[in-house]
């Protein structure tokens, strides 16, 4: 089986259709409003892109738009979670976290607020607006601060599992919210748990572990990796922070070596933080993918995937290096 | 139309040829929107005219076959998303083949979606995420200032982009410098993107609060070529201190369809739009 037809075959996902995780999310939000006069959403101009339109028509008090500020818009949020509101507040990805990393760091995490920031169309969604757009660094700078909980689903059960869950969580969340399109891999009644790890498929030769729209193409990958004969464990490691150290160190133990995928610098997300933990307690063989040390190209984010080998067969392939290399 | 005048101290156009260079501006513009099928109408439609002016009418002192000459006027595009304007106006002055617009936002190609100064000659600045091109400015004036040398520096600001604090703290920098090498240009079309700036966060009175922050402030029509051309003929407004235009214009302007409507802010016309357009700006792209 090719790669397409392995890709098109839609191999260990639970749908063939494809989502926009962004539906999710707003569904909950505007559910969680309606059931809590404490949920908020702090918007930053770009309304539509965030879907919120309907959220301001439903709930117009318990709305805002700070205009285009996103350093601004963050505060704002880190007050009225003070207040004792609980602030959703949704911008594109790339300017959330770029524009107000400080803000991020101390008025959210430093100050343990509870406010939770929703990135949308993170990754190379943006494709061909170029560099400044995509949001390929946030894994990087969120992970490092303390007490800021960074998660990733990788489908709309868990985009909608992920934001019920944070209206519990006391305290600072980062929700990468994708709009590239996903088949589900989840079934349904999934529960999301903050810092646990998803084992979507048994395997014992080589672990692949994902985030976010890689989870995907890595049940792709082990499907066309069975073919070969090999049996590939997948782990979807949605929560980057808190890491799941335990489900991490069971994979090492249990299988020869760990390839990471992530829509991300292949540097200080995902990858780096699985090398971390295993470099000081359970040293295994490693490929770690992601967008390499470079900015990428010009083009569409369906081209830049592939280009960058951030696809089912980078994967496949990927983990065909590593067992190639460990005699 | 897409002759180039290359070499410093080009010919000043008429009016009525700046006319004609911005509606072939916002054709070509629209055009790299309908292709890519992405793209900024609205505020590539209402900056035409003023990049006419700056790159037709003699005002910025550029050479496009030395892009990197030391002693250029700087224009920094901080409206970044309008780069189907900014490319299509560098293209018509030379910085590069015109036929170079037809790979706008095309995998590998240079002329990425917002611009990038190490693709492209003539981009100064890599903007996009808006509220930086002031600050970059403000630092070249300050440069030029340092090295005791004539060069000014331009910077066009969309009006909703001036909701980010960066601006204001650059514009505390400049007039506490005295830059009066330094003008910013604010394309004031009163749209940003999810609405009117005034129904979103109001700039209003936005001519005083230049002035409050130490700007000499002129208001001009953003699409009179003859009035913009006096106004940047004209510089400093005022010896000492940095300089605000406030151009006010038409998002969209030219295509009466988009015209003042904000979802056209990133409205791609389709196959019919766009010959409507065609004959309603009365030129040809020609690339
Ligand atoms: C920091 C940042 N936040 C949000 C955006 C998304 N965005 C792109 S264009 C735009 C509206 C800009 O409006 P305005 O400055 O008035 O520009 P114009 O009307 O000239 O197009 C927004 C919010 C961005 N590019 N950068
Ligand atoms: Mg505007």
């Amino acid at each position: 089986m090719s790669a397409t037809e392995v890709l098109q075959s839609g191999a260990g996902c639970t749908s063939q259709q494809l989502f926009d995780c962004r539906d999710a999310y707003i569904r909950v939000l505007e559910e969680m409003a309606a059931d809590d006069p404490r949920v908020c959403a702090v918007a930053n101009d770009s309304v539509s892109s965030a879907k919120l339109k309907g959220f301001r028509a439903k709930f117009p008090d318990r709305f805002v738009n700070v205009g285009i500020a996103e350093q601004n818009m963050v505060g704002v949020g880190a007050g009225l979670a003070n207040g004792g509101m609980i602030p959703y507040v949704c911008a594109a990805a790339c300017f959330l976290t770029a524009r107000a990393m400080e803000q991020v760091k101390v008025d959210l995490a430093y100050s343990k607020s509870n406010v939770k920031l929703c990135g949308m169309s993170p990754g190379m969604a943006y494709g061909q607006l170029g560099s400044t757009h995509h949001s390929i660094e946030d894994l990087a700078w969120t992970r490092v601060l303390p007490d800021l909980a960074v998660v990733v689903p990788a489908d709309p059960l868990e985009t909608a599992a992920a934001m019920r869950y944070s209206r519990l969580h006391e305290g600072p969340m980062y929700l990468r919210i994708s709009r590239m399109p996903v088949p589900r891999v989840h079934g349904d009644g999934y529960e999301f748990k903050l810092g646990k790890a998803v084992l979507l498929r048994q395997g014992s030769d080589v672990t692949l572990m994902a985030t976010g729209v890689l989870v995907s193409r890595a049940l792709q990958a082990a499907f066309a990796l069975a073919a070969r004969g090999i049996s590939a464990r997948v782990l979807n490691v949605s929560t980057i922070k808190p890491l799941d150290e335990e489900a991490i160190l069971d994979a090492a133990r249990a299988t020869r070596g760990i390839v990471t995928a992530e829509e991300a610098f292949a540097r200080g997300g995902l990858g780096g933080a699985v090398a971390e933990l295993l470099v000081q307690k359970h040293p295994v063989p490693m490929r770690i993918l992601g967008v390499p040390d470079s900015f990428p190209p010009t083009g569409s984010a369906e081209f830049l995937m592939e280009h960058l080998g951030l696809s089912a067969a980078g994967i496949e392939n990927a983990a065909l290096d590593l067992l190639k290399d460990k005699r | 139309m897409t002759k180039s005048l290359n070499g410093v101290g080009m010919d000043q156009d008429s009016p009525g040829k700046l006319k004609q260079e911005a509606n072939w501006i916002r054709l070509s513009a629209m055009t790299m929107t309908h292709n890519a099928q992405l793209g900024h109408t609205g505020g590539d439609l209402s900056s035409a005219d003023i990049l006419a002016v700056l790159y037709f009418g003699g005002v910025l002192r550029v050479d496009p076959s030395q892009p990197n000459w030391p002693q250029r006027d700087r224009f920094v595009l901080s409206k970044g998303h309008c780069s189907g304007a900014f490319y299509s106006a560098l293209a018509a002055r030379g910085f590069f083949p015109p036929a170079q617009l037809k790979t706008h936002m095309e995998p590998l190609s240079m002329l990425n979606g917002h611009p990038d100064r190490n693709k492209l000659p003539g981009v100064e600045a890599n903007t996009g995420p808006l509220g930086h091109g002031l600050p970059i400015a403000v630092g070249a004036a300050l440069a030029a200032r340092m090295r005791k040398e004539s060069w000014r520096v331009f910077v066009l600001t969309g009006d909703g982009e001036l909701q980010e604090g960066s601006n204001w703290e650059a514009a505390m920098t400049a007039q506490h410098y005295g830059l009066d090498n330094l003008t910013v240009i604010v394309d004031r079309n009163r749209i940003q993107q999810g609405d009117f700036t005034e129904n979103t966060i109001r700039m209003e009175p936005l001519a005083a609060r230049w002035s409050a922050f130490g700007f000499a402030v002129d208001e001009v029509d953003g699409h009179d070529s003859a009035g913009l051309l006096d106004r940047f003929s004209h510089l400093p407004i005022q010896p000492g201190k940095p300089s605000c235009i406030i151009a006010n214009t038409v998002k969209g302007k030219g295509f009466s369809l988009a015209e003042n409507q904000p979802a056209w802010h990133h409205g791609v016309p389709d196959d019919e739009q766009l010959a409507a357009a065609a004959v309603e700006l009365g030129v040809e792209v020609g690339w």
